[in-house]
């Protein structure tokens, strides 16, 4: 029974990842493009070639830390969808501060306190969707929302005006000299955030599985007034969920900014949240798992964004994909309950 | 200060309000029937932004609004009828398959219109205006209100008839006791699943035609992701409204109003950087959120799915 | 409508419904096999069964919530499928379900034209006509527009069998429809049942109380494990006492072949309970309340100025109708709710201001009476629930280090002292059985560090023997010298555990009354708000 429950499991994983390749596929074919020429090139450049492959371990680096805090905010029962603007506003503090910091400070100082900021900048973005939870249980997935738009906006503004390099014609903020970014790992392309988010995915995981807050975070997800019966104060822990969750995307900011970009244009919004949510759930939580889905998905980014340039298809079809995915990975869910169920009878 | 009085800056603000507010009116009404039958409609955007890539399509291919805002029904309807079968029949959970139609539509309609459009960037024909004879001629106050898109007025006609159907009629009663209880509504006969399938895709027609309306009259071209979140605006009308069309109609103007500054602004000669004035209508939600909050009131089966059993 | 129904004589002959053969099965349970049973039109026709022995399963068939996998159900002579529960009202079969089913935020009138068709127009002139027919004929007088959420439980009742009334009286299910009334409402409700019954209609009454299965029954059937096991006719229940047919019932219900097996005393609340002899007159208090309120959210019932206290080895009963602040009462003992005004004492110092945790730590316990709701996580394994009101503490914590092997080793210790049936101590609570999730939830509560414990309605919806084996812990824990606070809406097992028994109605305690002689009497008129 046990091998056949860990069949049940690895196809919970890889039938959803299927079905959306294979329906992202026919939406390819009937655009007029051949889809097996598009993943073909998509996991030779993403993946197979060493400077894409770099590439994909880069990207990695801000999905994993915004993954590590959708994972303690799913685990808690926390729909924190503002990712975006936490990890935008973030990156461009972030971006802005550094420059200033690196005229007086040590280099590696610099980073951190960037990291520091990043981090505190996202957290200050979610007290609002926390505080209306936590006090008087407003839905927190329409204020994150409504958050998430107002803090891409910002981050604009602060963009064009007050932190806006005078020497470049297009808004941006001053420019982090290459050799003042993070660290390069040995002699590759990828720099040291990725250590940063595998740390933080793995953190995270061990605080969720094996400590008393965790636990308590947990608990709070899975039955509130459960929780509430035990003494925990649900709001509290409502502020500090988010307040980690957001801290984290802050942190996948940081990552971009201080790691690959140097400075944040305006108008660039990655939208890196919503895209991470499937990932999160085809991991089912698990911090470990989800360092390989997410492995993946950077891989389908960097040969998609090759593919936009060289096959015509534009990277809007990844979103598809992840449309896909999400829906396939509740259908597959759902049959799984439905065959549990007739299992008993 | 002068010009922020003009009449010609008064006119153009008040205009833009209720082309920027039809849109969120016709949202927020649609998410209003789903929520008071218990469906929590994350994937709205979606519906809206499907109703607006179809509905230009439509308009584009036929010449004709009216076209445009059956197809932007049709493509609103099309993600509604996944959600209804997804969420309302099977159960599953209503927000993840609400993201995962919002980012599908998001992906496919951007695709779409990359491989049809992005070349020549089509525009839709200025808009047909219903003039109310002698009334329209009226300074401000005439272009303001009577001179609009016949689907402005149909709009505002729904709101009396929403506000109608929920107070009068059976199906009034049998949307509330889906949402408040729905082991109630089966007792009495009534089918929770199919009423809340009916409410669903009405929602999916309705932010359909609202996506519609924001590319075929409000826009004249689609642009991707050109909702950029008005279905969420809707969802937070639906709920400070209460279950009254009325106060969907007045937020939808409050908001409209700080969407259309921008223009205003334009108008009057301001220089202000459009980021600013993109970040009023979330800023608004956020302090109409933190001011009203605490008195909306959300039905309390919103979001579960009904199991018979459970009752 | 089928209005030719509303005046059936009450001799008409024929069966109302005959089930033939009526077999349904769930998983891993044989829920009814093939139950062959006629309802009669003016007759009340009991039907009893412990939990699970199929009564609700047989009317959800009647009800059209569920379809019999086998066998065939005729109504009035006629073979029908009942698809739905409109199909099912349709046919003239009304149902008032154990929990109320109305729209709480509707009002009387909305509630009972539910179920119109959609694109009409709420006709409200008949529903009135008909309102008011109907109340004449049960005999009771409600406001038609004010919303049901604001009428007390035993009105709302009355709105639902209205409402399964509504379209032609020709057969009313009821299910355990007293288990939330006062015992005014019991009798109200019994004439009520009787009035229908001479106008003809069929009634099928379930309850697990034998002297309403007395009282009211011209039939009884008894149902067992799925099996209809025996019947009692009118003529048998006309010769025959009480206590005959109590015997022969319970005979039935247990398949023993004597009639005075422990459970037939638990069932009978048979056995009064002698003063513990833990309790001493003069200790002080453990835990008081002084002039103690809360607030309330809409729908709830908050306490006003309530003084209460309880010595060591003593059971306080708290009894009332559901609904009167019990909640809110063994809320602001165990520290989950705050007191709005007064004080709350605990060992002669004033803990008005803790939390659950700090009172926790001066042993007070409570024993929820949301299972499901507050009591458990469901996907949380039995060990995780077992320490889930002590994260963080050592022994099974270190540096907030969750020490899962300790867990662990305490929660096979747990489930091997009390019994729980379990697969492991890793599966998730959810699976277990009702009987078995309490087990937890005493092991949980009443560890050697108690001292104080609340429960709130401790047997509800158990099964005569996890009944009985609760109420055994619950005197073992008063001789070991726990001060107890046992709300309950049971009489019964209020007059079996109690050494006084306080009255709660509209948040206030009425009353506190010796058990003794007299006190179910006393209580009944305190509940009442007669005396």
């Amino acid at each position: 029974m046990s091998a056949r429950e860990a069949i049940a499991g690895a196809l919970r994983v890889a039938l959803p990842i299927a079905l959306a390749l294979t329906v992202g596929g026919a939406v390819l074919l009937a655009l007029g493009k051949d889809p097996i020429d598009y993943y073909v090139f998509v996991v030779e450049r993403g993946l197979l070639s060493w400077a894409g492959f770099q590439e994909s371990l880069t990207r990695s680096a801000p999905l994993l830390l915004i993954a590590a805090g959708l994972i303690v905010a799913f685990r808690a029962g926390i729909w924190n969808l503002g990712v975006d603007g936490q990890f935008l506003l973030a990156a461009v503090i972030a971006a802005a501060l550094a420059p200033e910091l690196i005229a007086f400070l040590p280099g590696l100082l610099t980073l951190l306190i960037g990291f520091v900021v990043a981090a505190l900048v996202g957290a200050a973005w979610s007290l609002v969707p926390a505080l209306l939870k936590a006090r008087i249980g407003v839905n927190e997935i329409v204020t994150s929302l409504m958050m998430s738009f107002l803090g891409i906006s910002l981050a604009n503004v602060l963009i064009k005006i007050p932190f806006n390099d005078p020497a470049t014609t297009v808004p941006q903020t001053r420019t982090l000299a290459v050799e003042d970014r993070l660290p390069r790992l040995f002699d590759t392309t990828v720099h040291a955030g990725i250590v940063i988010a595998v740390a933080a995915v793995v953190l995270v995981h061990l605080m969720m599985t094996r400590t008393a807050f965790g636990l308590r975070l947990q608990m709070v997800g899975a039955n509130p007034r459960a929780a509430q019966h035990a003494g925990l104060d649900v709001g509290r822990l409502t502020v500090a969920t988010f307040a980690l969750s957001a801290g984290l995307a802050g942190m996948g900011g940081a990552a971009d900014a201080l790691g690959v970009l140097g400075t944040i244009r305006a108008d660039w919004d990655p939208g890196y949240g919503l895209l991470v949510v499937p990932l999160v759930f085809l991991a089912r939580f698990h911090g470990i798992a989800v360092i390989g889905f997410t492995l993946f998905f950077a891989v389908l980014m960097i040969g998609g964004e090759s593919a936009a340039r060289r096959l015509g298809v534009p990277n809007f079809f990844v979103l598809v994909l992840v449309g896909l995915l999400l829906l396939f990975l509740a259908v597959v869910e759902y049959l799984d309950q439905m065959r549990r169920r007739r299992r008993v009878a | 200060m002068d010009a922020i009085l003009s009449p010609a800056f008064v006119t153009a603000l008040l205009l833009g309000a209720v082309t920027a507010g039809t849109p969120l009116l016709l949202a927020g009404l649609g998410e209003q029937i789903a929520e008071k039958a218990g469906v929590l409609n994350i994937g709205i955007e979606g519906m809206m932004l499907m109703g607006a890539y179809v509905g230009f399509v439509a308009a584009f291919t036929t010449g004709s609004f009216w076209m445009g805002f059956a197809g932007g029904a049709a493509g609103g309807v099309a993600v509604a009828v996944l959600m209804s079968i997804l969420c309302v029949r099977l159960g599953m959970n209503q927000i993840v398959i609400g993201i995962a139609l919002t980012l599908g539509a998001e992906g496919l309609t951007a695709l779409l219109h990359h491989f049809q459009f992005s070349r020549s960037y089509p525009r839709l024909p200025d808009v047909p205006v219903l003039e109310i004879p002698g009334l329209a001629a009226i300074p401000v106050i005439g272009p303001v209100l009577f001179a609009h898109h016949p689907l402005v007025y149909l709009a505002v006609g729904l709101v009396v008839l929403l506000g109608w159907l929920f107070r009068r009629t059976n199906m009034g009663l049998n949307l509330e006791a889906a949402g408040q209880k729905p082991g109630a509504l089966d007792a009495a006969g009534v089918g929770v699943i199919a009423t809340r399938t009916w409410a669903v895709l009405t929602t999916g027609a309705l932010a359909g035609i609202g996506g519609a309306f924001m590319a075929t009259v409000g826009a004249g071209l689609f642009v991707p992701f050109m909702t950029g979140g008005a279905g969420f605006i809707g969802i937070v009308l639906a709920m400070l409204a209460r279950g009254r069309p009325l106060w969907v109609m007045l937020g939808a103007l409050l908001f409209g109003i700080s969407l259309a500054l921008t223009t205003a602004f334009q108008v009057a000669g301001f220089n202000i950087p459009t980021d600013v004035v993109h970040m009023l209508p979330f800023a608004m939600v956020i302090v109409v959120l933190v001011l009203f909050a605490r008195h909306s009131v959300l039905p309390p089966a919103l979001g579960l799915p009904y199991v018979r059993s459970d009752r | 409508m089928t209005e030719a129904a509303v005046s059936r004589p009450a001799t008409t002959t024929g069966t109302a419904i005959a089930l033939s053969a009526v077999t349904k099965r769930f998983p891993g349970v044989l829920a009814n096999d093939a139950i062959t049973l006629d309802i009669l039109p003016g007759e009340i026709h009991v039907l009893l069964g412990e939990n699970g022995a199929g009564k609700s399963t047989l009317i959800a068939m009647l009800a059209g919530m569920q379809q019999p996998d086998a066998g065939t159900i005729a109504v009035h002579g006629r073979d029908v499928r009942i698809g739905s529960p409109r199909e099912s009202l349709a046919l003239g079969i009304g149902t008032v379900y154990q929990h109320v089913l109305l729209v709480p935020t509707l009002t009387v009138i909305e509630n009972l034209m539910l179920g119109g068709a959609w694109w009409r127009r709420q006709d409200r002139g008949a529903a009135l006509a008909r309102f008011h027919e109907l109340s004449a004929t049960l005999g009771v007088a409600i406001e038609p527009d004010i919303p049901v959420g604001r009428l007390a439980l035993g009105e709302q009742q009355q709105v639902e069998i209205m409402r399964a009334l509504w379209r032609g009286e020709r057969v009313l299910i009821l299910d355990e429809p007293t288990s939330m009334l006062t015992p005014q409402g019991v009798a109200d409700l019994g004439r009520v049942m009787q009035r229908l019954r001479d106008q003809g209609v069929a009634i099928v009454f379930i309850t697990h109380k034998l002297r309403e299965a007395y009282a009211f029954g011209n039939r009884v059937s008894v149902l067992r494990l799925g099996l209809l096991v025996g019947q009692l006719g009118p003529d048998e229940l006309a010769r025959l006492t009480e206590a005959e047919v109590t015997d022969a019932v319970i005979r039935l219900m247990f398949g023993a072949s004597e009639g005075h097996t422990d459970d037939a005393d638990a069932l009978l609340g048979r056995g009064r309970r002698h003063h513990s002899s833990a309790l001493r007159a003069d200790a002080p208090p453990r835990i008081a309340l002084h002039g103690v309120a809360t607030e309330a959210a809409p729908g709830e019932c908050a306490l006003h100025a309530v003084d209460l206290a309880v010595r060591p080895g003593e059971i306080l009963g708290v009894a009332g109708v559901d609904g009167n602040g019990q909640k809110h009462l063994a809320e602001v003992l165990a520290g989950q709710r705050r007191a709005a005004a007064g004080r709350v004492m605990i060992d002669g110092r004033d803990a008005t201001a803790e939390g659950v945790a700090a009172r926790r730590a001066r042993g007070v316990r409570y024993v929820t009476d949301e299972r499901l709701g507050e009591g458990t996580i469901a996907a949380f394994s039995v060990a995780t629930n077992l320490v889930a009101k002590e994260i963080g503490r050592p022994p099974r914590w270190r540096h907030g280090i969750t020490l899962w092997d300790r867990v662990h080793a305490h929660a096979r210790e747990s489930v091997r002292r009390h019994d729980v049936r379990t697969p492991s101590e890793r599966t998730p609570i959810g699976r277990l059985s009702g009987g078995n999730i309490q087990k937890v939830l005493l092991a949980r509560e009443l560890d050697e560090d108690a001292g104080i414990v609340v429960y709130n309605k401790p047997t509800y919806g158990l099964d005569l023997h996890n009944n009985a084996l609760a109420r055994a812990r619950i005197a073992d824990g008063a001789a070991r010298g726990l001060a107890t606070v046992l709300i309950s809406t049971e009489l019964d097992e209020l007059l079996a555990l109690a050494d006084r028994v306080a009255v709660m109605l509209g948040g206030r305690v009425v009353g506190v009354v010796d058990n003794g002689a007299d006190a179910e009497l006393a209580i009944g008129r305190l509940m009442t708000g007669a005396a």
